[in-house]
């Protein structure tokens, strides 16, 4: 076909492209061509062109900066600690929601058990405070009347750890669920009926049938979790932070808010924003090689 | 899926009518652990909606726990007579429906040449999408994007650079492809335009994945939290979680300075904190239960892509 038939035929869908490549051009790539300025004294008055070259004089200063490994180690722990605690509880609940037969009881109890996926992290901050606060939270509450100190869930770095974790449990648990029980609906039911026949109880056929037609959704999603060990989302560790527990409570990206926007280092934050997303990459990239290796698939 | 459930029921009924002894001890067990994670899922909001319709007296003695104790809705009183809050309120409304509505356009847009595999330039626009979707410039170039495109502090900070998701989008393509061509090449015989195949066959085929990006991008932007403290300084702009955060805020404070008796003169009653955050909360409560299918439907509808 000659390229101006093939024009006028198909030009509408050209037309469509233009917006959302448009959009893509400037939010998506303009942001990518201001990264420069992790290499530029970056100053509003002479703008993102106009700012001096300095090199690598941000990315030495910003490997000088004790608060940058510090948020650094905090993201990898908070990460760590949470794949941990919270990358079984989904995996438990969904088989444990799979063995029940009664479908009302199943229905409702997943309709609530997502809830928590729908609320805001601002919101869960308000809750968290009802119920971990030291004054009036009800955990304390429950712990002072039982003639107990009370104990400093939300300002007591350690403790504030836990606070943290549990709070990611219940928010994610639930929802968490969904690729579950997805991957079990391709199980066949006839193994079971054949287990069943041959005595296996319960447990053994968990053990036996479901666990093993889980395991390849299991290793995606935990090759995926390890891929994003140096990305963390800015408003859980913000919401839930506080001073009093930044020791713990201060990662990459509450980091890069902190020194960018309320200090006023572009520069400085850039550098930042700019290691993270490399080795965010890297992780992800090596990630995806070793879903490849595992499971014959990548992921991306 | 419950239809299934269902049938295969009935079939194990069948096959085994007299369930086992040690069947009915773990079924118990199993029930009882899950009504006992599900117990903790809502017990926090119970909580919270207590105390919001109690005393102050019962509260700051620690009384209360699932019920409210001297009820009153003074507080809601409160949070409804205070205009910046239903202001705010509606603001979030008018944002994310905006928000909304400007995204599934230009997702659709995107998507319906898109999945067109012989549509010339595809691959390149392709690799040009997903990029983004591994690489970005971070939040400091995104804010001086937006302040030097003069957003800042106006509305369309909080709906411009969000318009497309890549993962959305991906979705959306790989649900116009599953649609049979014979389709499309009937219209084009018939002489329709490709603007029209799109509007009269295209879109209404595809009303369960719109309505589930919809609601996607939807509780994105009402829950969207980050970017409303990067953009927005002036108050009459302030979107719930903002508004809300400052209460939390509050909360912390109150918290860092529970041994200094002088500080708690001017702090907010709980009740009325607890009540902000059910009014913030209901919103979604009331449409989560009718949407519930739509948002398990999406989610499988990324699974399979991803």
């Amino acid at each position: 076909m000659k390229t101006s038939t093939y024009l006028r035929r198909y030009w509408q869908l050209y037309f469509l492209l233009i917006l959302p490549l448009a959009y893509f051009a400037i939010f998506k790539y303009g942001p990518m061509y201001g990264v420069q300025i992790a290499f530029k004294d970056f100053n509003f008055f002479q703008g993102i062109n106009g700012s001096e070259w300095i090199g690598w004089d941000g990315f030495r200063e910003v490997f000088q900066n004790q608060d940058f490994y510090r948020t650094l180690r905090n993201t990898l722990m908070l990460n760590i600690l949470d794949l941990i605690v919270s990358f079984p509880a989904p995996l438990i609940l969904a088989i444990m929601l799979y063995e029940v037969k009664t479908v009302w009881f199943k229905k409702l109890s997943q309709t609530i058990l997502y809830i928590p996926h729908f609320i805001s992290w601002v919101i869960i901050g308000g809750i968290v405070y009802q119920v971990f606060g030291t004054q009036s939270g009800f955990i304390n509450n429950l712990w002072v009347s039982m003639g107990f100190q009370p104990i400093p869930f939300l300002t007591d770095p350690n403790y504030w750890l836990i606070t943290y974790l549990l709070t990611g449990v219940w928010q994610s648990a639930g929802w968490g669920t969904i690729l579950y029980l997805a991957a079990l609906t391709g199980i066949n039911r006839e193994l079971y009926e054949a287990a069943e026949v041959d005595g296996a109880t319960r447990m053994r056929r968990i053990w036996h049938i479901t666990l093993p037609g889980l395991r390849p959704t299991i290793i995606t999603l935990l090759i995926i979790n390890l891929g994003n060990m140096v990305t963390i989302g800015f408003e859980r560790p913000y919401v839930i932070g506080n001073v009093a527990v930044q020791e713990y409570s201060d990662v990459l990206s509450t980091f890069v808010y902190r020194i960018g926007l309320e200090s006023g280092q572009y520069t400085l934050a850039t550098v930042v924003g700019l290691f993270q997303a490399i080795v965010g990459l890297i992780f992800v990239l090596g990630a995806n090689f070793a879903a490849k290796k595992t499971t014959g698939e990548g992921i991306l | 899926m419950a239809e299934a459930a269902r049938v295969n029921e009935t079939d194990r009924i069948k096959v085994k009518p007299n369930v086992s002894r040690s069947d009915r001890v773990f079924d118990i067990v199993n029930m009882t652990l899950i009504a006992v994670s599900v117990l903790i899922c809502i017990f926090p909001f119970i909580h919270v909606l207590a105390i919001s319709l109690s005393s102050s007296r019962p509260i700051m003695s620690g009384e209360v726990t699932l019920f409210p104790k001297e009820f009153t809705i003074e507080a809601y009183v409160k949070v409804f007579s205070d205009p910046s809050m239903i202001r705010s309120l509606g603001f979030t409304v008018m944002l994310t429906a905006v928000f909304t509505l400007f995204c599934m356009v230009m997702t659709i847009a995107a998507a319906y040449p898109l999945s067109k595999s012989n549509l010339k330039g595809r691959g390149f626009f392709m690799v040009v999408i997903i990029i983004t979707m591994f690489f970005s410039g971070g939040i400091i170039p995104e804010y001086i994007l937006v302040r030097n495109l003069h957003l800042l502090d106006t509305m369309w900070a909080l709906v411009l650079p969000g318009l497309i998701s890549p993962f959305y989008l991906i979705i959306m393509i790989s649900f116009f492809k599953g649609i049979p061509d014979s389709l499309e090449e009937a219209a084009e015989i018939d002489g329709s335009s490709h603007f029209r195949t799109l509007l009269r066959i295209i879109l209404p085929l595809s009303m369960p994945v719109i309505a589930t990006l919809s609601l996607f991008y939807a509780v994105g932007r009402w829950n969207g939290f980050m970017d409303t403290l990067m953009y927005i300084n002036s108050p009459e702009l302030y979107p719930l979680q903002l508004k809300l955060y400052q209460l939390i805020q509050n909360n912390m404070a109150t918290e860092l300075m529970r041994n200094e008796v002088a500080g708690t003169a001017n702090m907010m009653p709980e009740s009325l904190k607890a009540a902000s955050v059910i009014f913030a909360t209901v919103p979604i409560l009331i449409v989560y239960p009718w949407l519930q299918r739509y948002f398990v439907s999406g989610v499988m509808l990324g699974a399979v892509k991803g």
